[in-house]
């Protein structure tokens, strides 16, 4: 078994009281797509928010690399990057400006040959030079993709990378995703409510719930192991258990 | 935090990713004509005000030491300050507007390198202020700041400085308190304002509030400013204190704002600020 490129074990985090990741532990090997299901507000996007060090865990560690995320933040963050449909680029500037803009704050070299190269694998020519706030949402969920792609990740997070968009465009966003990492062996967390798109995407799926994992396997395991044919009718039974 | 971690966080910090955060906001300037305005809208009314009280004034010349006109140019010196504060609390704000810091922390950025973009976005406004508000000066009111002459620069760059401190200062309790707080980035400058003594000489002010005056390095610039004006003295003292102070200051509302940076990451605030 290969050596994992992500380690999370025993993650906490409190907000005063409130528990929010109630100690959870997974890992995520070279080119897995991790998918990270559960209701609203099961700690899916917190999780996220502290493997990406924006939020300081309670207790817990959090490891990438090898590397422990507390002590090597800048080394770590310069491999990974995100994307999420809650968390737009600034609206103001251009597609073009704000590829940019992410590519110098990563370090890139070669600007200009990367940014045409992942303008012209997601199809965007036609509104590189607008400015953001002009774009429709499957436009924007591209440039966040765009983004995320741009500074050649090896660890991904997407946060609900698919909310509001069109099944035509969702779909394409898949393929896209799949090829990459087919083709450089991108590790992926996915979160969804789409519960079809998590049997498609994932290999594996933990279910969180008040945060703490309460399901782990494959979407087939998880459905068996709860006695219901598919992953939704799972979610809608867990998420009812009070 | 310590003398030696300071340095370590500020020699480590890269040059691409300052330039990176100055372009975006170049970016953003260079298509905005309100936000272009905004920066001389203020320093153009303030001098159009004080050019005709100083018009009037002219007519008791001689009664105030060093020339009426000294408003003038204790007006434009103000401005640097304000607008070297506005530079570094705007450039925050420009970042919650556009929800855009969970995409600056969760990349390999520090927060000391954000802190010195907005410093250089800082410098470019009040280069940008001086030489409107110089032109101006020059133009309506025949007033020439140089006569104040080489002192000119080491006080303007400790000006600077402590619209820095201020604006770092300012950033850092919006960054914890949020969108209700914004209203400082205008406000708080005017509280130094009293006792930066800018139109009037140290010792117009109450004995205890002198006392505080002489911590702010504000008044130690503008009263070397006097000095230099009115009696040819040399303001080393002054300049010197001044100099002190702010680095003084600096460190420790630089090392304010990584604490409550480290705050706002614990209370999960850093990516709900503007929400
Ligand atoms: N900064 C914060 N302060 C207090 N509570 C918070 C904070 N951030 C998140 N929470 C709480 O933590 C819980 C988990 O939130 P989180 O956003 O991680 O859920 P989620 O699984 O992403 O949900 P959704 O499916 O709705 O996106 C929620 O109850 C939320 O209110
Ligand atoms: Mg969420």
């Amino acid at each position: 078994m290969p050596t994992p490129v992500l380690q999370v074990q025993h993650l906490v985090k409190r907000f005063g009281e409130f528990i929010a990741v109630n100690d959870i532990s997974f890992d995520i090997g070279p080119g897995e797509i991790l998918g990270l299901l559960g209701p609203n507000g099961a700690g899916k996007t917190t999780t996220i928010q502290m493997l990406l060090g924006v939020v300081t865990p309670t207790s817990g560690s959090i490891r990438m690399f090898d590397l422990d995320l507390a002590t090597n933040r800048e080394e770590i963050l310069r491999q990974v990057n995100f994307c999420s449909t809650y968390v737009a680029l600034p609206q103001a500037l251009t597609v073009e400006e704000n590829l940019w803009v992410i590519a110098r704050l990563y370090g890139l070299s070669y600007i200009q040959e990367q940014i045409d190269d992942i303008v012209k694998r997601l199809e965007m020519e036609e509104f590189r030079y607008k400015v953001t706030r002009k774009l429709s949402s499957g436009q924007s969920t591209r440039l966040g993709l765009a983004k995320a792609f741009l500074t050649k990740p090896k660890i991904l997070f997407l946060d609900e990378p698919t909310a509001s968009l069109d099944p035509d465009i969702a779909q394409k966003i898949r393929s896209f995703l799949k090829e990459e990492r087919r083709s450089s062996g991108l590790s992926v967390l996915y979160t969804s409510h789409n519960m079809h798109e998590m049997e498609e995407m994932t290999d594996r799926i933990i279910f969180l719930q008040r945060g703490k994992i309460v399901a782990e396997g494959t979407a087939q395991e998880i459905a068996a192991r709860f006695g219901q044919v598919d992953l939704e009718e799972v979610f809608v039974k867990l998420a009812r258990e009070k | 935090m310590t003398f030696d971690l300071m340095t370590f966080r500020l020699i480590s910090m890269k040059f691409h990713r300052i330039y990176a955060l100055v372009a975006r906001h170049l970016y953003l300037y260079r298509r905005s004509l309100p936000r272009i305005m905004e920066i001389f809208y203020w320093p153009f009314l303030d001098l159009v005000i004080w050019g005709f009280i100083t018009v009037y004034l002219a007519k008791f010349e001689g009664q105030i030491p060093g020339g009426v006109t000294f408003f003038i140019g204790a007006l434009i010196l103000w401005d640097i300050l304000f607008r070297s504060q506005q530079g570094v609390t705007i450039s925050f704000l420009e970042e919650i507007w556009a929800r855009n810091l969970m995409n600056l922390f969760a990349s390999p950025l520090k927060p000391s390198e954000f802190l010195a973009a907005t410093m250089v976005m800082s410098v470019f406004k009040v280069l940008a202020v001086s030489v409107v508000m110089v032109v101006c000066a020059g133009l309506f009111y025949s007033y020439n700041i140089f006569v104040i002459g080489l002192w000119l620069i080491p006080f303007v760059l400790n000006l600077v400085m402590a619209g820095w401190i201020i604006g770092v200062l300012t950033t850092a309790l919006i960054m914890r308190f949020g969108q209700e707080a914004e209203v400082l980035a205008w406000s708080m400058v005017f509280l130094f304002q009293p006792i930066s003594c800018v139109f009037y000489p140290i010792e117009v002010l109450p004995g205890w509030l002198q006392a505080i005056a002489w911590m702010n390095p504000a008044a130690h610039v503008f009263e070397g400013m006097r000095a230099v004006l009115s009696t040819s003295v040399s303001p080393i003292v002054h300049l010197a204190w001044a100099t002190g102070l702010n680095l003084v200051f600096l460190g420790i509302v630089v090392a304010v704002f990584h604490w409550m940076f480290e705050f706002c990451r614990e209370q999960g605030l850093l990516v709900r600020v503007g929400e």
